[in-house]
């Protein structure tokens, strides 16, 4: 799988492309004609698949029972060997997707609806709601939220799914949100909104239907970012202890190799594998986010003129 | 100056959410834990401890929730947080200032330098916008930035601490058998011990500053006031650095300044990984051993140490930007 990266991105920068961008397909065709999208693009797809169907991909049903020989080397019945547990860790794996994506998904998705509530509407509302709304996005995203976390877990016990997806979202919503006032603000006095304010609109409406549409490509940026966020934040908890540990996911698998000392017992698959799927999920986000950055600011995309001329403007 | 009140005043209000939050935790959890603890540690711990929970709440049956806060607020002030339970009867301030050092030794100077090293990349990149740096650096970077700290911390110690017989150490600060002390063998001891902790915030973090300061530079590029200076005939540099770079580098700060809590996060982990003395560690530590008062005080000072970062931002920003010392 890391193949695909490295041999799908280092090429970006000379090849040209003659695709008509601007039009013609929009985001899809965008997405298409950018490599890094689509690179995002094929990994999201292939984790999706696996987190929806695991069975597909393995034939073993139950990843946590400790059925096998303890510690096995890699071998063709165990393609990563086992845990010191003696379960199967390519089995693990497989299924410890479904939840490392959940979290991404309805985290990601769930703030982004909050930063487009706060900072869209501290954009349009001003006055003494902007600056409430403002000073209250600046301190959540100064206060350092992951040792709070800790702390909250601490004084709750370790969380499960939903206490998780609840903490990620309270503390992930503020940088969105910053961005996105700051869009809105750019949009407030543009003549298509006066002329829906003269038009005698509701705000709602003027809001949900005006501003929401021309603002999608930096809410889907937003999304994306918290996506990220996520993945990272969530497997560190889990990596820690303080995800649930009943469970099956990437984090909690790194957990117990590090509880298991595997660097030092010579197990090193059962901690690059399930942080090698971490990182490509992160990087599948992060790939999407930037390349969206390019779409939407053409200035930023990987020069295709020929060389000599790139001082001009 | 009015820009740096104004900032100032938004460091006191931060400060005052992360107290008055650190103060309402144990009270809004289910069950009350604060009490629960406080009955659960009575009779294992002599008066003194007990106290010191009671400081670290700011709990006392007797007191109105109004009274309680503010003699917490008192305490907290004058850095009274009481006594550690783990490390009894050191007081909890002792032990965060054994922590400090390591910590600001470590993730402040790899933070840095980071960022100073990301700033630099990424001017070059954007300056050359299509040439050699400019075609590796946004893919591999945007893979970087997106890697989890602690996996690759775990990753260095597996390549340079167990696959080469503990080439280089991955356990602590310094040698168990190194005594303390400001002599050459000791520093260079430290320094080895460092290395892989400050590589992987390094890493790590060095892809964001890079990739944001190559799109600054790229739209700043393009801004009139460049052009100008190529028709003026400034040399190449005078425009790459006094022009572009300083203007590009705004943002940068303010991102900066963003994104230390994922920073601070990735610490908390790295320091973990590498069992490094640090605060990240002692709080990891703290949560184990149900250590509520020094949790409670950690938390507070990691806060302060960010909130501390975020004023050198603002500093930095008024004093590259004129118009941000000049406005209203």
């Amino acid at each position: 799988m890391s193949a695909t990266i490295l041999a799908g991105t280092p090429g970006t920068a000379e090849v040209p492309r003659r695709s008509s961008r601007r039009r013609g397909g929009g985001l899809l065709a965008a997405v298409r004609s950018n490599r890094k999208a689509m690179v995002g693009v094929v990994l999201l797809v292939l984790f999706t698949v696996v987190a929806a169907f695991p069975q597909w991909f393995t034939s073993i049903e139950d990843p946590d029972a400790h059925q096998f020989e303890l510690s096995l080397p890699p071998s063709s019945a165990h393609w990563l060997g086992t845990t010191a547990f003696g379960q199967d860790i390519y089995a693990q794996l497989i299924y410890g997707t479904r939840q490392s994506l959940v979290i991404a998904i309805v985290v990601g998705g769930l703030a982004t609806v909050l930063s487009v509530l706060v900072g869209v509407s501290a954009a349009y509302l001003g006055g003494a709601t902007d600056s409430a709304l403002s000073a209250m996005t600046d301190v959540f995203l100064v206060v350092p939220t992951f040792p709070l976390i800790i702390v909250i877990a601490a004084y709750a016990g370790k969380g499960s799914l939903t206490v998780i997806i609840g903490v990620l979202v309270v503390t992930g919503w503020s940088y969105g949100a910053r961005q996105l006032r700051a869009q809105a603000l750019s949009l407030r006095n543009r003549d298509f909104l006066e002329s829906a304010r003269v038009r005698g609109e509701r705000r709602s409406y003027i809001i949900v239907c005006e501003v929401l549409p021309t603002m999608t490509s930096l809410i889907l940026a937003t999304f994306l970012g918290s996506a990220l966020y996520a993945v990272l934040t969530a497997a560190g908890l889990q990596f820690i202890g303080l995800g649930d540990s009943s469970s099956l996911s990437w984090g909690t698998m790194l957990h117990w190799a590090q509880s298991n000392s595997a660097l030092q017992s010579g197990q090193p698959l059962w901690v690059i594998a399930p942080g090698l799927c971490i990182a490509l999920l992160g990087a599948s986000f992060a790939l999407l986010n930037y390349a969206f950055d390019e779409i939407s600011n053409p200035a930023l995309r990987p020069i295709r003129r020929p060389r000599g001329k790139r001082s001009a403007s | 100056m009015r820009f740096l009140l104004h900032r100032l005043g938004f460091f006191a209000l931060t400060l005052w959410a992360a107290v008055t939050v650190n103060f309402f935790i144990p009270r809004l959890m289910p069950g009350d834990p604060a009490s629960a603890m406080m009955a659960r540690f009575h009779g294992r711990l002599n008066p003194a401890a007990v106290h010191a929970m009671a400081i670290a709440f700011g709990v006392d049956a007797n007191q109105s929730l109004w009274s309680q806060y503010v003699g917490y607020l008192k305490n907290t002030v004058t850095g009274n947080f009481g006594t550690s339970l783990t490390y009894f009867p050191l007081s909890v301030s002792s032990q965060i200032a054994q922590a400090l050092p390591w910590t600001i030794g470590l993730i402040g100077l790899a933070t840095v330098l980071a960022f100073v090293g990301g700033t630099l990349i990424g001017t070059i990149s954007g300056w050359r916008r299509g040439g050699a740096v400019d075609s590796i650096v946004p893919p591999v970077f945007v893979v970087t930035s997106a890697l989890p700290y602690f996996w690759v911390g775990m990753m260095l110690i597996l390549v340079f601490s167990v696959w080469t017989n503990g080439a280089l150490p991955n356990d602590g600060a310094y040698s168990l058998d190194a005594t303390p002390a400001l002599s050459g063998p000791f520093v260079l001891d430290v320094l080895r011990h460092a290395l892989l902790p400050a590589l992987t915030v390094l890493i790590t973090s060095i892809g964001a500053w890079i990739l944001t300061m190559r799109n600054n530079m790229v739209t700043v590029l393009a801004e009139d006031y460049v052009r100008m200076g190529r028709a003026k005939g400034l040399s190449n540099r005078r425009i790459m650095y006094q022009y572009a770079a300083r203007n590009a580098l705004l943002p940068n700060l303010a991102g900066f300044a963003m994104s230390l809590g994922f920073v601070v996060a990735g610490a908390i982990l790295v320091e973990y990984v590498f069992n490094y003395p640090g605060l990240g560690y002692m709080l990891l530590n703290a949560v184990n051993n149900l250590d509520y008062p020094l949790m409670q005080a950690l938390f507070l000072m990691i806060t302060v140490a960010v909130l501390v970062a975020v004023l050198i931002c603002d500093i930095l920003t008024a004093w590259l930007d004129p118009r941000a010392r000049s406005a209203s």
